[in-house]
């Protein structure tokens, strides 16, 4: 079994681009990870990659070379990029290959997802009248945990505030203008307690990443991380999770404690060794949540963490260090890949005017999403 | 009592001769734990069917401030904002509704709430019958 590096990253810049298929997107992140590693499309052993809404990934071949690699389909909905990089890994860990990809991307439509209840297997009234929309799930998730631990709207605010800020530093940010705390608690509410400035978008982009053995790195000599932890888990009993038109009273931890010790356990290291992290940031209650779910602080200690800035680039656990969902949009295929993106450039110290200062040594990323999932991985600099 | 219109799904609820609607359930019969909404077909050797206790505390909550997408919301086109929540029934299962009988901004968790009958008008001009929690106070005057 070999250790898995990651050598390499591409990233298609995330926001809207009408000139460009998400499928081109994702051919632009390989080409530009292939061209920063020196490497050729032909050196590509094996690929694993999706996207939710924009099409079969593994006809990217078609522009970027008929080579016959094994190209592998994930559809994993919010966990796609996650997924595909856990096959990456688990691939050079088996030692069945050593050198290959991972990509992601999409492109939704504007506005919110307009599921349908029977693709969820759900009664159509629960669609007609109102009550299958994501915004008020995680609205009424953060409601209660304000209540329960007591949470402010300004911490919500402030969180939002940051994330704007670092997509200002970030080349591949969506929204690059900051916005005040001030200005992201009075715009229109979505859904109580939750503001238009606190809630991420569909979005558009693409994320490509390099995967080598250990001995392949090394010949290689690239600037490289160690993937030291990839999991997936799924939701257990009494998770509370979008689309749930009702709760079983006995409550229960979410898919993303688990997956989160989970990666703690393969990496042999805890919360408290992180020196940087990428959590997912649906909306600026869920950053707040998941600084908690993923071990972290201990419920609560959010409100003193955000008022101290301790989540800021120069904090002591920068969070979202690209600005996260909030700043760059969530095109669900990328979304995970982007996560670790962002931990390769901060760790390599490729991060230009948001690199986190002090040689960060671990990355943390964690996505979540729908109907109860979460991979986290962690990365170590070498 | 008037007339309700019919129920907006004959398997979500009925309305007794008061009026009062009556969520329908079925527990299971090997765990006993309850399934709500019920499943579509059911099955007697493993389901039986229950009505749902029809009070409770309110669990969370939030506004919806904008019209969801058609479809799946099938709602008039005139939009006007409402309160979602769960409640919580007599530790027998947290069931999600709309929440009305208070101000947008009247709720708070732990509230006592009380199962009624909310008129639901279509789209395409019908009128139905779904359900909502309210404040006990309010849904009693």
């Amino acid at each position: 079994m070999s250790d898995v590096y990651i050598i390499g990253a591409g990233i298609h810049p995330f926001g809207r681009t009408p000139a460009r298929s998400g499928l081109q997107q994702g051919v632009f992140a390989v080409r530009q990870a292939l061209a920063a590693a020196g490497l050729a499309w032909r050196d590509v052993q094996f690929a694993y990659g999706g996207s939710d809404a924009a099409g079969k990934a593994d006809t990217m071949v078609s522009e970027l070379g008929l080579t016959g690699l094994q190209f592998i389909n994930v559809a994993n909905g919010c966990a796609t990029g996650g997924s595909a990089m856990f096959g990456a890994y688990s691939t050079i860990k088996s030692g069945e290959f050593d050198l290959g990809i991972a990509v992601g991307f999409d492109k939704h439509p504007r506005g919110a997802f307009d599921p349908k209840p029977a693709e969820w297997g759900l009664p159509e009234w629960y669609g007609e009248t109102g009550l299958m929309l994501t915004t008020q799930f995680f609205a009424m998730k953060i409601q209660r945990y304000m209540a329960m631990h007591g949470i402010s709207t300004g911490t919500l605010a402030r969180v939002a505030e940051k994330a704007f800020a670092n997509g200002v530093l970030t080349d591949h940010a969506w929204r690059r203008e900051a916005v005040d705390a001030e200005t992201i608690l009075n715009a229109a509410m979505v859904s109580d307690p939750l503001t238009k400035f606190m809630f991420c978008s569909p979005a558009e982009g693409a994320v490509a990443l390099i995967f080598a053995s250990e001995a392949r790195a090394r010949a290689l000599g690239l600037p490289a991380v160690k993937l030291r932890a990839a999991a997936v888990r799924s939701r257990p009993p009494g998770s509370f999770e979008v689309f749930s038109p009702a709760l079983d009273p006995e409550r229960g931890p979410s898919p993303t404690v688990i997956a989160s010790r989970a990666a703690y356990a393969m990496a042999g290291v805890g919360p408290e060794d992180i020196d940087v992290a990428q959590l997912q940031d649906t909306e600026s209650g869920a950053e707040v949540m998941h600084m908690a779910e993923n071990g972290f602080c201990a419920d609560g200690d959010q409100e003193a963490w955000i008022a101290e800035g301790r989540t800021r680039i120069d904090g002591r656990l920068p969070v979202n260090t690209d600005g996260g969902c909030i700043a760059c949009g969530e095109p669900i295929g990328a979304s995970g890949l982007r996560q670790v993106y962002e931990n390769y450039r901060q760790l390599t110290g490729q991060a230009g005017a948001r690199q986190v200062p002090g040689d960060p040594r671990l990355g943390y990323s964690h996505v979540y999403g729908a109907p109860g999932v979460s991979a986290v991985a962690i990365v170590e600099r070498v | 009592m008037p007339d309700l219109p019919p129920p907006i799904d004959d398997r979500l609820l009925t309305i007794d001769p008061a009026g009062q609607p009556h969520l329908l359930a079925v527990r299971e019969a090997e765990t006993g734990r309850i399934v709500f909404p019920a499943p579509a077909e059911i099955d007697p050797d493993r389901h039986v069917p229950m009505t749902l206790p029809r009070e409770g505390r309110l669990w969370s909550w939030t506004v919806q401030r904008f019209r969801p997408k058609s479809p799946p919301y099938a709602g008039a086109e005139a939009f006007q904002p409402y309160a979602v929540g769960y409640v919580a029934l007599a530790d027998s299962i947290i069931v999600e509704a709309r929440l009305t009988g208070a101000a947008l901004d009247g709720y708070a968790i732990d509230m006592p709430m009380r199962l009624v009958a909310e008129p639901f008008a279509m789209a395409d001009g019908g009128q139905r019958t779904t359900f909502a929690f309210a404040p006990i106070e309010e849904a009693a005057r």
